[in-house]
């Protein structure tokens, strides 16, 4: 089979009225490249977790700006990047929350990022500070024609 | 249909929540709004029923977070009932099945209070 690589974009106001319309593209893309419905549904709210902390916290719900969401098809690798160029802020201070602790302190808030990491396979941030800021984030596909190589 | 439906059936000492759709940052106010109702009105013996929600985000699991504290203190809990498959996985992943009471069916969650 051909190494073929496909490219989708989505450029939409920040508004969390159009998380719906993310998740679909996303969704709809995941699934034409053969993804099934658990993965399916991991991507789409990887993705949403993504859009709605930018949308929240990078610009603050100012549905003037726009969040683009790219997805690039490469063989097995299906990855997502969400960039805005909003308020950025650094990865590493980020507390990503122990769920035990969390869930015994009922605290509220914060697991869009313990999500989106054990959802995916790969997250990683890309910040340029004043210009830009990514998440890129990684799903495989386990192909069926792949599974028989590797049992052969 | 993109967002979410609300619903409430008042029993005698249970009141029952009905969420339909899709449960996000942008509809998760309205559950929100529901259960401070209840709080409100001191109805705290709540069961919500899952079983025509097809989505939910960490903004609406937020929600129930929210609030169980302040139930709990004043008496009540929240038991959910009729979760669907897909909206479990998410729940598990996070390991909220230790803090909240999951029942297969409605009836089940409701006896719970009696």
């Amino acid at each position: 089979m051909a190494r073929k690589t496909e490219n989708y974009h989505l450029r939409i106001p920040s508004e969390t009225a159009n998380l719906q319309v993310i998740r679909n593209f996303v969704s709809d893309v995941a699934k034409s490249v053969g993804f099934e419905n658990q993965d399916i549904g991991k991507i789409e709210l990887a993705v949403d977790e993504a859009c709605t902390n930018v949308i929240e916290h990078a610009y603050h719900q100012d549905s003037k700006k726009d969040i683009d969401v790219a997805v690039k098809i490469d063989f097995d690798k299906f990855t997502v990047v969400i960039t805005d160029h909003g308020k950025g802020f650094k990865p590493e201070d980020v507390d990503i929350p122990d769920m035990n602790r969390y869930l015994a302190e009922l605290r509220v808030g914060g697991l869009g990022i313990y999500l989106m990491k054990h959802l995916m396979d790969e997250v990683e941030y890309r910040t340029q500070p004043g210009v830009s800021n990514e998440v890129r984030m990684v799903k495989y596909l386990i192909r069926k024609d792949n599974k028989k190589k590797q049992s052969a | 249909m993109s967002g979410v439906e609300v619903r409430r059936k008042d029993l005698q000492e249970v009141t029952v929540i009905y969420l339909k759709g899709y449960l996000d940052a942008h509809t998760a106010p309205e559950f929100e709004k529901a259960l401070q109702e209840l709080v409100d009105q001191n109805r705290v013996n709540i069961v919500v029923n899952l079983a025509e929600l097809n989505y939910i985000s960490s903004a609406g699991l937020g929600v129930f977070m929210g609030f169980i504290e302040d139930i709990r203190k004043k008496g009540g809990d929240i038991k959910i009932a009729e979760m669907a498959d897909k909206v479990f996985r998410v729940f598990d992943l996070l390991g909220f099945p230790v803090l909240y009471e999951i029942f297969k069916d409605e009836s089940e969650a409701i006896g719970q209070y009696r």
